[in-house]
């Protein structure tokens, strides 16, 4: 069954779009991330512009971050004031981000960098998780408790200056590390179409030390605002949004949440982030297969923009 | 398949038919003193019309008689793209003024229909492996070019007419005339960049070729079929039909075709360009929406 879409101009199978919904919600559900770092390589790969592709995909987060994010604040595992001050980087960084990636459109590059810095990021997110989450494996086997903050730890972060004290979080911290990683996520968000949460989740853990049952919360949080920032920068920018795309997807992905978050519910936390970690890693591959691998055609067309 | 469906809306059917073949043939116009009427059946008695025949009629006879036309009728100026287009086919009929009947009966007049997508500049870039990876480094503009072209035959190309013909008509994929934009002077380079265009645009298919495309239905009247791909593009689209008797270039005649989306489509369309930051905020609140629909429908905690 065919349908239009309208903004790229070509005609999808909605079957396959909403199971690609559906699948990326059903992962997202259980590992408890966005899954937009999923579905805008699943849309290229689906030939789908890839310019279309990553400013769909930030819509679609949107929609995953928001229903996680009310479950988090019913919760009160959200700290509001660490992720407003994210935020702020966010928007800085996401600015940027869309200049870049029209700038690189025009430039005919923006396929190169969307598909490198997947390859970098993935593969690094993804390789840190996986050796981590073997390791935690192996000692839960040996009888340990795994635990992934060691509190009363600093490092080189805690000594910088303008300090702010964040309650919820029960951090003290200074504001320049918070700022700039949120501007990186905001910067990656627009270029990759990319809620960031497989970065902020473990920079917020490993670098600012946040407690971890506020991390998801927070990051959620300043995710749904920085996916709705870009989704409107994009559109006013480049209008590569889809809405149709991305509202398919978004029905997908609800109703493949809900079932994902059920069977997250029966694994063990290492184990749900060894194969998550498996699952980033595979995405990183195909698409550093597609970089390294000589193309079926050496050239690619594309119309001619800001001329 | 969808592709059914959306035939009919886009059936196309003849507007003009003027005159009738047995009309045409009734007003040979100033016959000259030759009899070219006795000799031309002996020549190809069978009705067939083999290329290779190397008999001209003579020329003074075709020259007095009323050149022929060509006719394409549009039954409308507009085809919509809805939500379930998963590409179509389109038809096109057409007729023959003046035409010949002898000509007709052995089947030496020949047809070609193209549908020429609207004229964009196209850049064509060019990947080299840079440290193993790769990357577009080189890149040619190409002014001017069919963003589709469909194009239906009534025999295979070579059958028709020669491979000068064609490019002095720009017609057919190979033959489009396509100007670079600048810079780039090496006509091998330009060559080589335009094969690729052309063969990136058949393997999207947006250039298409029928072969057989292009039917006759009667000696006068003639039928042709073009595929329109899934990804059409929207525009005002150009649908050209080319007459050959002999293999010779006889006339040509176009009528223009708009294809458009449709209502919905079309609206969400103009917002993201127009009004693209109001559409950037509903895409925005469509979103949240959804997400929270979504948990009030689930309830996952």
């Amino acid at each position: 069954m065919g349908i239009y879409l309208p903004i790229a101009e070509l005609s999808v199978n909605l079957i396959v779009i909403l199971a690609m919904g559906g699948a990326v919600g059903f992962l997202s559900g259980m590992f408890g991330v966005g899954g937009g770092f999923l579905i805008t390589p699943l849309l290229i790969f689906y030939n789908i512009p890839p310019a279309i592709a990553v400013a769909t995909g930030a819509n679609q987060v949107i929609a995953s971050s928001f229903s996680g994010a009310l479950a988090h604040f019913k919760r009160g595992s959200l700290d509001f004031k660490l992720g407003t001050v994210l935020l702020a980087g966010g928007v800085v960084g996401s600015s940027v981000g869309v200049y870049v990636f029209a700038y690189l459109r025009r430039l005919g590059q923006l396929d190169l960098i969307v598909s490198l810095l997947y390859v970098a990021f993935l593969g690094t997110v993804g390789g840190l998780m996986l050796v981590e989450s073997l390791r935690a494996i192996r000692r839960a086997r040996g009888g340990q408790v795994a635990t992934l903050r060691r509190p009363g730890q600093h490092n080189w972060i805690h000594k910088l200056p303008l300090k702010m004290r964040f309650r919820a979080s029960k951090l003290f911290v200074s504001v320049i590390p918070v700022i700039a990683l949120g501007a990186v996520i905001g910067f990656l968000a627009s270029i990759m179409g990319v809620g960031g949460g497989f970065i902020m989740v473990p920079a917020l853990i490993y670098l600012l030390k946040v407690p971890t049952n506020v991390v998801i919360g927070t990051s959620l949080f300043q995710i749904i605002f920085v996916a709705a920032f870009t989704t409107i920068v994009h559109s006013t920018a480049n209008q590569t949004v889809d809405v149709v795309l991305a509202f398919l997807l978004m029905v997908g992905g609800v109703a493949g949440a809900q079932y994902g978050a059920k069977v997250g519910q029966k694994l063990r936390g290492e184990q749900l982030r060894a194969l998550l970690a498996i699952l980033v890693l595979a995405v990183a591959l195909r698409l550093a297969f597609d970089l390294f691998v000589a193309p079926a055609s050496l050239y690619s067309l594309s119309p001619l923009r800001g001329a | 398949m969808g592709a059914l469906r959306s035939v009919l809306p886009l059936f196309l059917a003849v507007l003009v038919v003027t005159g009738t073949p047995a009309g045409l043939a009734q007003e040979p116009a100033p016959q000259d003193a030759q009899p070219p009427a006795a000799e031309e059946p002996a020549a190809r008695p069978d009705g067939e019309a083999p290329a290779d025949a190397p008999v001209e009629p003579p020329a003074e006879t075709r020259a007095a008689r009323a050149p022929e036309s060509i006719e394409i009728g549009l039954s409308t100026d507009k085809v919509s793209i809805t939500s379930d287009f998963a590409g179509a086919n389109l038809t096109i009929f057409g007729a023959l003024d003046n035409a010949d009947p002898l000509i007709a009966r052995q089947g030496r007049y020949d047809v070609v229909v193209v549908l020429e997508g609207p004229p964009r500049p196209t850049v064509v870039r060019k990947k080299t492996r840079v440290f193993g990876m790769w990357i577009n480094t080189d890149s040619v503009v190409f002014v001017g070019v069919p963003a589709s072209y469909a194009m239906a035959m009534t025999r295979m190309p070579q059958d028709i007419t020669d491979e000068e013909s064609y490019r002095r008509l720009s017609l057919g994929a190979d033959y489009i005339h396509l100007q670079p934009l600048e810079g780039e002077t090496d006509a091998a380079v330009v060559a080589r960049y335009r094969e690729a265009l052309v063969e990136r645009k058949r393997a999207a298919g947006l250039y298409t070729l029928r072969v057989g495309g292009v039917q006759f239905l009667s000696q006068s009247l003639f039928r042709a079929t073009l595929s329109l791909a899934p990804n059409v593009p929207v525009g005002t689209h150009k649908a050209r039909a080319f007459l050959f008797r002999n293999g010779v270039f006889v006339r040509e005649t176009s009528a223009p075709l708009a294809i458009q989306k449709s209502g919905i489509e079309q609206r969400i369309f103009d917002a993201a360009h127009q009004q693209s930051l109001a559409y950037g905020l509903v895409a925005v609140l469509i979103a949240m929406v959804t997400g929270w629909l979504g948990r009030l429908i689930f309830k996952r905690d």
